[in-house]
């Protein structure tokens, strides 16, 4: 029975211990051989010590049960983990275990879950395609040659090359769904708000979001339903009751609304990438859905808002990354020297290229011609959504505009890989749901990722939507040769 | 037409040591990304708000009520240089 | 003295005050002074990544108390905003402050002291977050830092530049922690660092008409030390002024040791603090009816009880302006008043005089001095009923302080009273002339006054238990017979 016991969801392996025909033991056993099999080549989990391993078996085994009891998730390395390395795939977190954990950690723990390593990303989740990690880059399954896109790449490629069971990502401005895209995998960023950011290691602060990424819509389900709900330590999240997730796995769109936007098809965007979005949008229509076209006018602006309001949020996150109280210090003569040559060591050039591209939005004299415009703008972004959900239950996109490129393709032209995030941002700036499921392969067999958007707490559509669409195609059953 | 920005200015306000090669890079990078970004000069927001957070939640609080801090050890614990129960730093001199 | 008549002074005060709540602004750390070095510390107010603030009501509450007391505009939406700067005491190397929405503004303050009124205006009143403290090792190369005081609530009251000199500044600062006090949100103690005060200050040509360039002036730890620092100040401007200087714009740190300001920075070397709203914590609306029912719930205040105590009671401006100054002082003297209304004078002699000379020898407050005002005021009725002398009065208030017991039964217990018999202080006088010879002669000699000196030899021999008066008129009888 442990034969092949990685390739399972986690809804079936829970459901195989439950019945006592499988251990956890068994699970992780088969999966420790997995990772030692496929991930020298992927590069895709960091930092898992042995001995984290058999703790986390031990304390599941204590537990009793769980929606997620056995279950190993792969968690990215910027969600902190009391004792665990934790380092945002950055050199300036060197050695830094933060003595507490992320509210979703306490979470997934309680629900039977068990980590199963720590998944690679873009240094402080700076990037689209998992390059600028400080351990080096993290490969897509389906072609190790190509970026598995990012900044949740390792997470999004160990679920795909079933590494893990499931992940969980952070998504900023779609580093989530643009991986899990990607990757042929299924992503979800919640509503901003739905899931504590308690001990998420802020990127921007005012846009990042965890949520889950799964094997199948089922799974993505089943973690959202363990992550999500109100804490009294992150003041932004929402106090209002999480639905049974699991309840909206059903086979059944008729009459839906669904609004195609057309700036999400126009310049830019892949030929096969379109066809596959759009033949999406026809199996959603036979089974049911009524889909229009709509506008969302302001899309257009969505790359220069966020490109201003995310460096700016990050320049002031990251500032406290100055080797005074944890992570790396070098020691300089006096205490600006040693300010100056711990970032400098610290920092990767993407990441050094934010902070220096936010302190300059923030700085005297720009605040209002920038982030002030930025913030502006986003309200125009905010309309012009709120216009559309009068009408539809949700919109259809494609998720990102082109399918996996080359490893190295894109890193010295950052304005280039600042657009492969044209279609995920709008989400991120208007705090709303989105979802990526896999809807088609390119003929180079790389996977094609489909975003579906709803209003604000409106994951039950974006469940019920995706989850019709896997039970109608057969994208999510195919599998890298890895 | 495109902006000089003024990188090692900046780099020292975010306290950050570049090299000559770095303020070079950086230079030309950030003044195609900000001519980029300046297309937002185009959309019309004289009558529009301001949004800082995508939900508009407010008054949201703790009670006064004290809880139990972190022990000292693991307040230390990353600590790259202490001395007893303090982080120790280069000495700051304050007068000139 | 302020230099008379060629210059005037232009003085602007902001003044930092530790709100006294149970806990920390944004996390549930104490806020008790002086325990061991980062024993009150948590992944909150030590900045550690991943960790949010969340808003502690009672310090908004707080906080509007002193904003109304002020008579200020209290914000109906409020916001906090990042303050950047690198200081290894900052743990996020931002502040959370206030910038653009502070929480109260344009409000005053009288003076009221020397019987002159003089409105000191308010320019705001905003909550921030304090830093943690650095101490400068004697020996060697380093600096230490202590994060116990990281996160206290802190209120930044700032004066428009309406005090004309360090007198008048000291007045403010006293008549500020006078008003804190009696609303209960401060314990203001300026030695432990809860109540700190920088300086703006200029000169210029007296009838000028515009004001002089200002120096910021810092690191002044107690009142006194302020009153002198700006009188420094004002001395070191005046000085380069008259030699043809310039005064250059900079911020100066006050050396109480050395007594003297010495150069901090220069304004081109001033912070850009790159000010954004704080994405963590949510707006805050205050809505009318919050102000109106903490207006109505505020104590009476210093200005208006100095009033009263004047009209009503008919003190010494003087008197009532020092009793009035603290609280607990002045409801000390008005329970004492009611237990004995025949001679409200003399009850503000007595406070101002033995009383505030225990207080203090004692360093105590007079609420944790444990004199109970209606045993004051029966020790009063004593002196009155003619059983004790005022001479004992005193030494019985230090034994009525010490053991906490009433005067009557220390009168009994100690055997205090005044020795009415003549007989017993006939027996004394005796002694007196006996020894005394030569004063005795002088006063047969025409030398009357020396009788104060036999009084007072009387008065000794009893230990101050006889009557003054009554020793008076005997010996002058006696003697009148010698």
């Amino acid at each position: 029975m442990a034969e092949g016991l990685y390739k399972l969801t986690a809804c079936k392996i829970r459901d195989l211990i439950e019945k006592k025909e499988i251990s956890v033991d068994d699970v992780v056993g088969a999966l420790t051989e997995r990772i030692q099999k496929t991930d020298k080549k992927l590069n895709a989990l960091i930092s898992l010590e042995k001995a984290d391993l058999k703790s986390e078996v031990e304390r599941v085994k204590q537990n009793k049960g769980g929606a997620l009891y056995g279950v190993p998730v792969a968690i990215k390395d910027n969600i902190c983990v009391d004792g665990r390395l934790t380092t945002c795939a950055s050199n300036i977190l060197e050695g830094f275990r933060p003595p507490y954990n992320a509210t979703v950690i306490d979470k997934l723990r309680e629900k039977g879950a068990l980590i199963c390593g720590r998944a690679n990303m873009d240094e402080f989740a700076f990037g689209s395609s998992c390059e600028t990690s400080c351990y080096g880059p993290t490969r897509n399954p389906w072609d190790t040659d190509m970026i598995p896109g990012g900044s949740s790449g390792g997470s999004a490629s160990s679920v795909a090359a079933d590494e893990a069971i499931a992940a969980l990502g952070s998504d900023t401005g779609g580093s989530i769904r643009q991986p899990a895209a990607l990757c042929g995998v299924v992503g979800m960023k919640p509503t901003y708000g739905r899931v504590s950011r308690y001990g998420l290691i802020a990127f921007a602060s005012s846009l990042d979001q965890i949520g889950p990424i799964t094997k199948d819509v089922s799974d993505c389900a089943l973690l959202l339903n363990a992550i999500s709900g109100y804490d009294p330590k992150d003041s932004t999240s929402v106090d209002i009751a999480v639905p049974d997730y699991t309840k909206s796995l059903k086979n059944d769109i008729k009459g839906m609304r669904i609004a195609i936007p057309k700036e999400y098809f126009v310049k830019g965007i892949d030929k096969e990438v379109k066809a596959a979005v759009l033949n999406g949008i026809k199996t959603l229509e036979s089974l049911g859905a009524k889909c229009d076209e709509v506008s969302l006018p302001h899309t257009e602006y969505a790359v220069s808002t966020y490109y201003i309001i995310a460096p700016a949020e990050a320049s002031s996150n990251l500032a406290r990354f100055d080797g005074v109280q944890y992570g790396l210090r070098k020691k300089g003569k006096s205490l600006i020297d040693m300010y100056k040559d711990t970032r400098a060591k610290g920092f990767g050039s993407e990441a050094k290229r934010r902070v220096i591209l936010g302190t300059y939005v923030l700085s005297s004299g720009y605040y209002d011609a920038y982030y002030l415009k930025a913030l502006k703008v986003r309200t125009k972004l905010k309309e012009d959504f709120d216009k559309v959900f009068k009408d539809f239950a949700c919109i259809v996109t494609p998720t990102s505009p082109t399918p996996a490129f080359k490893i190295g393709e894109r890193i010295d032209d950052p304005l280039s890989m600042y657009l492969s995030d044209i279609f995920t941002i709008p989400a991120n700036l208007t705090g709303i749901p989105g979802i990526s499921i896999p809807c088609g392969f390119t003929k180079k067999n790389l996977p094609i990722g489909l975003q579906i958007l709803a209003k604000p707490f409106n994951e039950e559509t974006l469940i019920r939507t995706a989850y019709t669409f896997e039970e109608n195609t057969d994208f999510h059953k195919r599998k890298p040769d890895i | 037409m495109k902006k000089k920005i003024d990188v090692e200015y900046i780099a020292n306000l975010a306290r950050i040591r570049l090299s000559k090669k770095e303020i070079d890079g950086f230079s030309g990078q950030l003044a195609d990304i900000i001519s980029f970004i300046e297309k937002l000069n185009k959309a019309d927001t004289k009558e529009t708000p301001p949004t800082t957070h995508p939900l508009p939640l407010k008054n949201v609080f703790r009670a006064d009520t004290v809880k139990k801090s972190l022990t000292q050890e693991k307040v230390l614990q990353n600590a790259p240089e202490k001395r007893e129960t303090s982080f120790k730093v280069p000495k700051i001199i304050e007068e000139s | 003295m302020t230099p008379a008549g060629k210059y005037e002074t232009t003085i602007g005060l902001e003044v930092h005050v530790q709100l006294a709540t149970q806990s920390k602004i944004f996390c549930g750390c104490s806020t008790r002074f002086g325990s061991s070095p980062n024993s009150q510390a948590c992944p909150v107010c030590l900045g550690f990544p991943g960790a949010l603030p969340v808003m502690n009501k009672e310090a908004l509450g707080f906080a509007i108390k002193v904003g109304v007391a002020l008579g200020c505009e209290i914000a109906g939406r409020m916001k906090f905003d990042r303050k950047h700067y690198y200081y290894p005491d900052l743990p996020k190397n931002f502040q959370i402050s206030q910038y653009d929405l502070p929480l109260a503004a344009e409000g005053s303050l009288e003076l009221f002291g020397d019987g002159q009124r003089r409105v000191i205006r308010i320019k705001r009143v905003h909550l921030e977050e304090d830093a943690g403290k650095l101490i400068h090792a004697e020996k060697g190369d380093a600096s230490l830092v202590d994060f116990n005081r990281s996160g206290m609530p802190l209120l930044e009251v700032v004066s428009e530049p309406d005090i004309t000199s360090p007198e008048e500044a000291y007045e403010y600062l006293t008549e500020v922690k006078s008003i804190l006090r009696y609303l209960d949100v401060s314990d203001c103690n300026m030695e432990e660092g809860s109540l700190r005060c920088d300086a703006n200050i200029s000169i210029r040509k007296t009838g000028a008409k515009s004001l002089g360039v200002k120096t910021e002036l810092k690191n002044m730890n107690t009142f006194r030390g302020v009153k002198i620092a700006l009188q420094y100040e004002i001395d070191r401007q005046k000085a380069v002024l008259e030699e043809g200087g310039k005064i250059i714009q900079e911020t100066r740190l006050w050396n109480e040791a050395k007594a003297r300001t010495f150069l901090m920075r220069t304004k081109e070397e001033a912070f850009d603090y790159r000010y954004f709203p704080e994405p963590d914590l949510v707006p805050f609306l205050i809505d009318r009816e919050t102000v109106e029912s903490i207006k109505a719930s505020l104590p009476e205040l210093p200005q208006k009880r100095y009033e009263r105590f004047v009209e009503n009671y008919k003190l010494q401006p003087a008197l009532a302006s020092i009793i009035v100054n603290e609280r607990d002082l002045a409801d000390f003297f008005e329970e004492s008043a009611k237990g004995y209304p025949r001679n409200v004078q003399l009850i503000a002699n007595w406070i101002t005089g033995d009383i505030q000379g225990e207080l203090n020898k004692r360093k105590l407050s007079m609420a944790s001095l444990g004199l109970k005002p209606e045993a004051f005021a029966d020790m009063l009725k004593l002196i009155d009923e003619g059983v004790i002398t005022g001479k004992i009065a005193k030494g019985l208030l230090v034994d009525m302080i010490e053991t906490g017991s009433m005067p009557r039964e220390l009168v009994k217990s100690l055997g205090l009273s005044q020795i009415t018999d003549k007989g017993a202080l006939e027996a004394v006088m005796e002694k007196v002339i006996k020894n005394n010879p030569k004063p005795v002669e002088d006063y047969k000699n025409g030398k009357t006054n020396v009788i104060t000196f036999l009084v007072g030899q009387v008065m000794r021999e009893t230990k101050g238990k006889a009557n003054p008066k009554i020793i008076n008129e005997m010996l002058r009888e006696r003697m009148g017979k010698l």
